[in-house]
């Protein structure tokens, strides 16, 4: 166990692994996300209350889910850093920030443009949509720690550990502004959670989900190497890497 | 399929603007940074490249200096 | 196991020591105290300027007006709790103490509470009088406040440690802290507009309470790495 984890942290034996692993999850990104896309967009039923509107939700909540998932994902590999002092966590982190604040960005752009046919307003303090905002300014926090500090080491340790405190507190926002919501405004009409979906409308859900998650660990795997490459520029298995190039 | 023609498709029900805004933005986004990724890749690897030709460079001019003042 | 030359008495002795030298500092820079109390009112004194003077308006945003504006008071009382201290060395001292970081940095963090949101608890019913509130949520305005106003320390203190070392970490400070402040000021300003219709606000105050049990057992830990953090850095 201790032995794998030490491996696993090599940067090396890393970029030697995540090499042969990208290119599947880049063809699964791609085969998945463009068939749900097709389907959802020309094959799935139109909802009978919202029309064809309400096929945005297979990209609001995919985008919605990854925007969650990263951000737990994030806090993670702060916890495995700042406990093993395992350097990739770091790395992956760093790379991780931008990208779920990108997925939350959209999550809150799909949904506002879904309000107007459905809600007849670009916004409204619905719980989802709000708890996306909080969700949103807690990523830009992470990115703007790790940016302020000079030194490198202290800003991979600062952003673990607001990441660390930021996944604690996302399951309490969540519940208490839904809470809040309900009690704002009761038994107002919710887009997602809706009893019931049939198979062909869900199905389709459920491939753009696994998609985007296969782009979420694609584009991760590449951005760490990229990563790799730069922090470990002396080192000499990376010269002799890009020595052997043209 | 959902729709009779191509542009019953396009047109969404009248919903059109807001379906492809929704559907542009992700795809901007997911093309994006899926660009933005290789290109991140290959300028590191140019600049990794860059400086290890300099270095080559430099070990092989003060290999040439010492030389020469071997030969005086 | 305590070596020569050290105090006797270990983390009880370090905490009150820690207790008293904050009291005392704080004290004797009265303003420091003071501002974000006159900050409070001056926030609460734009509202009826900005929106109307009229009770009846000012009555029904006037738990959340007042919550809202408690809760940036605090906020700018945060960037200086750590920050003169880091400035003299003297928290580089506390770092160093054998004593365990955690149990000092709560013992900051409470003289924080008790000269900063205390008084901002005491200071808002009166503020409530200027903007009507109704009878009858005084005493809870002032209860929630003190009960939230401690979470508030403890968790912006974790922001406040994490920028202490950045010499221009004031925005950025709110910038982390606000978000985490959500759920406080939901629940908080949710119990006096329960009190105002008149239901129960023990719900209320019971999951503030719980906000705060919560804060009180992750926070010092958060604290005192993030001050290793930003002293080491």
């Amino acid at each position: 166990m201790w032995a794998f984890i030490h491996k696993l942290g090599s940067p090396k034996w890393f970029y030697a692994i995540s090499e042969r692993l990208m290119p599947w999850f880049w063809v699964a990104a791609v085969a998945l996300i463009l068939i749900g896309g097709v389907w959802g967009l020309a094959f799935a039923p139109a909802d009978y209350q919202q029309g064809n509107s309400f096929r945005i939700i297979y990209v609001h909540v995919p985008a919605a889910f990854l925007a969650q998932s990263i951000f737990v994902a994030m806090a993670a590999a702060g916890f495995v850093f700042m406990v093993w002092k395992i350097k990739l966590a770091d790395m992956a982190a760093a790379v991780m920030a931008p990208l779920g604040a990108g997925m939350t960005f959209v999550a809150l752009f799909s949904g506002a443009v879904w309000g107007v046919p459905t809600w007849g307003t670009w916004w409204q303090w619905d719980a989802r949509l709000t708890s996306m905002l909080i969700l949103f300014f807690l990523y830009v926090g992470v990115i703007a720690l790790r940016g302020a500090f000079a030194s490198r080491d202290s800003a991979s340790r600062a952003a673990s550990v607001l990441a660390m405190v930021g996944v604690i507190n996302i399951p309490i926002i969540k519940y208490s502004v839904e809470w809040w919501y309900t009690l704002h405004q009761p038994a107002t009409f919710s887009v997602t959670s809706r009893p019931a979906m049939p198979m062909e409308m869900w199905l389709p859900l459920l491939l753009m989900v696994l998609g985007f998650y296969s782009f979420f660990i694609a584009v991760t795997l590449m951005r760490t190497r990229s990563e790799i490459l730069r922090r470990e520029s002396s080192k000499r298995w990376v010269r002799e890497l890009v020595g052997e190039g043209p | 399929m959902a729709f009779e023609s191509v542009s019953a498709f396009l047109a969404m029900g009248g919903h059109a603007p807001y379906v492809w805004t929704a559907y542009g933005a992700t795809a901007a986004l997911l093309l994006g940074v899926g660009w933005h990724a290789r290109a991140e890749r290959r300028r590191v690897i140019r600049e990794l490249r860059r400086r290890a030709r300099r270095e080559r460079r430099q070990v092989e001019s003060t290999r040439v200096s010492t030389d020469e003042g071997h030969a005086r | 196991m305590p070596r020569v030359g050290e105090p006797e008495g270990g983390v009880m002795v370090a905490i009150r020591a820690t207790l008293r030298r904050d009291l005392v500092l704080l004290l004797r820079r009265r303003s420091e105290v003071l501002n974000p109390l006159v900050f409070f009112a001056l926030v609460i004194t734009l509202f009826p300027i900005g929106i109307s003077p009229d009770p009846e308006l000012l009555a029904t945003i006037a738990p959340g007006l007042l919550w809202v504006a408690a809760l940036l008071a605090a906020l700018l009382s945060l960037d200086g709790l750590f920050r003169g201290d880091y400035e003299d060395g003297s928290l580089e001292q506390l770092l160093l103490s054998p004593q365990p970081l955690p149990a000092l940095a709560m013992a900051k963090v409470a003289v924080h509470w008790l000269l900063t949101g205390l008084p901002l608890a005491l200071m808002a019913p009166v503020l409530g009088i200027m903007l009507a509130l109704p009878a009858g949520s005084y005493l809870v305005l002032a209860l929630s406040l003190a009960l939230g106003s401690a979470s508030l320390s403890l968790i912006g203190a974790i922001g406040a440690a994490l920028t202490v070392g950045l010499s221009r970490g004031g925005v950025l400070l709110s910038l982390l802290v606000l978000p985490l402040y959500i759920p406080v000021l939901i629940f908080g300003a949710g119990a006096v507009q329960a009190a105002i219709l008149g239901a129960g606000v023990s719900a209320h105050l019971a999951i503030l309470g719980a906000l705060l049990a919560v804060a009180m057992i992750f926070a010092p830990w958060a604290i005192a790495a993030s001050l290793r953090i930003s002293i080491n850095g």
